[in-house]
């Protein structure tokens, strides 16, 4: 089953192409605003040198084309790669077409916007601060773009299924499909906040919103969001990684049940974010805390499959002892360089999971919420597994689809170190300044970090300090990274277009249970529905009866509402 | 599913549930809890304090762009405080340095911790959520003294 060639079309060849091209330049702005804001945070520079404005306009860059944008393209282009190729079908390029158009159009509005100034709300976008409408107008473009493309795939799936029955889904599609479900069921409250409440209150058409109602829909969306991030990145950890490393896939049966866990447990956990809200009552806080606690399970299990893979890799390299096989993996192999961005990812991804249990466990939240610890966490999962996965996936793709060998292997091979030395010395610093009391969102070279302010605070310097060398260190290890990217991209191709066929890493798996009971989505989505009807009906009342008086909008720049 | 697997899905089984049972005996052993809905108390837009008992007291906070007032509070060792907090604007977070004290000051919204200054010392509270273009410079602090006539707050920014 693998190693198997499938020849795209030219349509959807640079259909793939474009929406891996396109972000990484916005990408490129995004990163270059985050290693700004370690040097805003440490009191370097006090306005941006070659964008204008201030931290945070840089920081809502840096949130939305790295965390949204970037991370959107990749999972709907990936999934535009992959499940054609699982499936051996062709997409309907114009239906592909019209979604990523959807997206670059809503994106490049959205990134215009917050670059004249004019959104500077944060990633969040949390009222009642108020962004320009096509801020508004641009997310909405860009996820109803994302849901396009993910419809596109579903007639070729039941097609698929029609043609094969009894056979199992391949796991990518299974995974692919996770990954959108989980979306488009978050994607549909923030739906609700912004085209009911956000864009109607920014363009005055209705005077005051309420503020925690937002709040709460935005975080059902802002929880899933980041399985939304995580799964594209565990469905090549499933089903490439092994076979790059050398071996097999563990338990195919094990991969089918994290998906269909996350499937179930993504959703009703979003008021973990809102342990410290009012309004809501702390029991069912209390439970959106247990289904937290029951969504690690899959990463818990994924853990284990994913080293039991790799053990078995390096086992058959003849590795001695118990942890011998950990000596016998590719990390340093120039033609291997996709391994690389995998096994950083996990090594990283070990700190991310313990912290992420951190911020999870209820009254525990006290000592870190909304401090630089969360940032610190959240570099260690969706800035370092999920982005070193996606950066990783971006260069293949790129190579495959415009049939290109990959320029500067040994850069691409080596940038993950370089990026996840940087990585683990910021995330150290932002962690251990958050448990002094450092918040996040805050530009502290203008106050806490200024030993001229009466806010200075002299023991948090050390650690500032740690973010400026960690961020200037990942800031390198991206600049090889698109250095080889870009080279690739502009570099000749292998052929003639015509003779052109993709072919990607598919891992056998080494136990193959039959796992019928894993092998349909709808039982795992009336479950998920049903969850979170009984976990947010709940919290959506309380919000409702313990909320008064409604909120105009409000400008960063001054206390007096707009109107 | 073999033997291995179903050893690491029990451990892992296990560890969550240790956990979970950590938070439970925290909640209810320890009594410390998050921030949970308040229904009986009058929305409030000035700040005020005043004493409830021989070391109680209750502090009604309300957070704006960009101060939070009252600014400073002064009170004597041992005193146990019931905070509500509100914003009068926009969203804004409250943190007190070395308390486990952690609320979102949310406008239309009043949210409540009880917090006891069992040691003398300036504690900061620093606005924790993005405010504005100033928010860096939203911050105030509880002074803590041993020996203390009145206990008073002082409004206005730091």
């Amino acid at each position: 089953m693998s190693d198997y060639t499938f020849r795209f079309s030219k349509s959807e060849k640079r259909l793939v192409a474009v929406l891996i091209i396109i972000p990484m330049v916005l990408l490129f702005i995004g990163v270059y605003g985050g290693l700004m804001q370690t040097l805003f945070r440490a009191g370097i520079i006090q306005s941006d040198p070659f964008v204008g404005g201030d931290y945070y306009k840089g920081l809502t860059f840096h949130g939305v084309l790295n965390a949204i944008v970037f991370t959107t393209f990749f999972a709907v282009a990936f999934g535009n790669a992959i499940i054609p190729y699982s499936l051996k079908k062709n997409l309907n390029a114009t239906i592909a077409w019209v979604a990523g158009i959807l997206m670059l159009v809503g994106s490049v509005v959205a990134a215009i916007v917050i670059l004249i100034g004019e959104a500077t709300v944060l990633y969040t976008f949390y009222p009642p601060l108020k962004a320009h409408p096509l801020f508004y107008i641009g997310l909405t473009l860009l996820v109803v773009g994302s849901w396009v493309a993910s419809a596109n795939w579903v007639p070729m799936y039941l097609q698929w299924r029609k043609e094969n029955e009894g056979k199992k889904t391949p796991l990518a599609v299974v995974g692919m499909f996770t990954t959108f479900i989980v979306w488009f069921i978050a994607t549909l409250a923030v739906a609700v906040e912004i085209l009911f409440m956000l864009l109607p209150w920014s363009l005055g058409w209705i005077d005051e919103i309420n503020v925690m109602l937002a709040r709460t829909l935005f975080w059902f969306f802002g929880h899933p969001l980041v399985y939304f991030w995580l799964l594209p990145a565990y469905v090549m950890y499933y089903v490439f990684m092994p076979k790059m490393a050398g071996g097999k896939l563990y338990s195919d049966m094990a991969g089918r049940l994290v998906f269909m866990m996350f499937i179930v447990f993504s959703v009703p956990v979003g008021t973990h974010h809102q342990y410290m809200d009012p309004a809501i009552s702390s029991q069912w806080k209390l439970l959106h805390g247990i289904f937290t606690f029951a969504v690690a399970l899959p990463s818990l299990i994924t853990a284990f499959t994913l080293a039991a893979s790799l053990e078995y890799a390096g086992r058959l390299k003849g590795s001695k002892g118990l942890f011998g096989w950990m000596g016998k993996l590719p990390y340093f192999k120039k033609e291997n360089w996709f391994f690389a961005y995998m096994i950083t990812g996990l090594i990283i991804f070990i700190f991310g999971g313990i912290g992420g249990i951190i911020n999870a466990s209820y009254q525990m939240n006290t000592v870190v919420h909304n401090t630089a610890w969360v940032p610190g966490h959240f570099h260690l999962t969706v800035a370092g597994p999920v982005m070193l996965a996606f950066l990783g996936g971006s260069l293949y793709l790129v190579g495959q689809f415009l049939n290109k060998e990959v320029r500067l292997k040994a850069w691409a091979m080596l940038s993950p170190y370089v990026y996840t030395i940087g990585l683990l010395i910021m995330s150290y610093g932002l962690k251990i300044g958050g448990l002094m009391g450092m918040p996040r969102r805050t530009n502290t070279g203008a106050s806490y970090a200024n030993p001229d302010s009466v806010l200075y605070q002299a023991d948090w310097i050390p650690y500032i300090d740690l973010t400026v060398i960690g961020g200037s260190i990942m800031f390198v290890g991206i600049v090889m990274y698109i250095i080889s990217f870009f080279t690739t991209v502009f570099s000749k191709s292998k052929g003639s277009e015509e003779d052109a066929v993709v072919t990607f890493p598919i891992s056998e798996p080494l136990h193959d249970e039959p796992a019928t009971w894993l092998r349909n989505f709808k039982p795992y989505i009336i479950i998920a529905i049903i969850l979170i009807v009984l976990s947010y009906t709940p919290v959506i009342y309380d919000v409702l009866q313990a909320t008064y008086g409604g909120s105009p909008p409000f400008s960063p720049d001054s206390p007096v509402p707009l109107r | 599913m073999d033997n291995s697997e179903k050893l690491a899905l029990g451990l892992s089984g296990f560890l969550l549930v240790l956990f979970f049972g950590a938070i439970m005996y925290a909640a209810v052993a320890k009594d410390i809890d998050v921030p949970t809905c308040i229904t009986d108390m009058e929305p409030f837009v000035t700040d005020t304090l005043f004493q409830t008992g021989p070391d109680t007291y209750e502090l009604q906070m309300v957070a704006r762009m960009w101060a939070f007032q009252p600014s400073t509070v002064r009170l004597p060792v041992g005193s146990t405080v019931d905070l509500y907090v509100t914003s009068q604007d926009i969203m804004h977070g409250f943190k007190v340095e070395e308390h486990n004290v952690n609320l979102m000051a949310i406008p239309g919204a009043i949210n409540y911790m009880r917090v006891t200054f069992n040691k003398p010392g300036e504690f900061m509270y620093a606005c924790h959520e993005f405010c504005g273009a100033a928010h860096h410079t939203m911050a105030g602090r509880f002074i803590i003294e041993e020996r203390l006539d009145e206990p008073e707050i002082i409004g206005g920014t730091l």
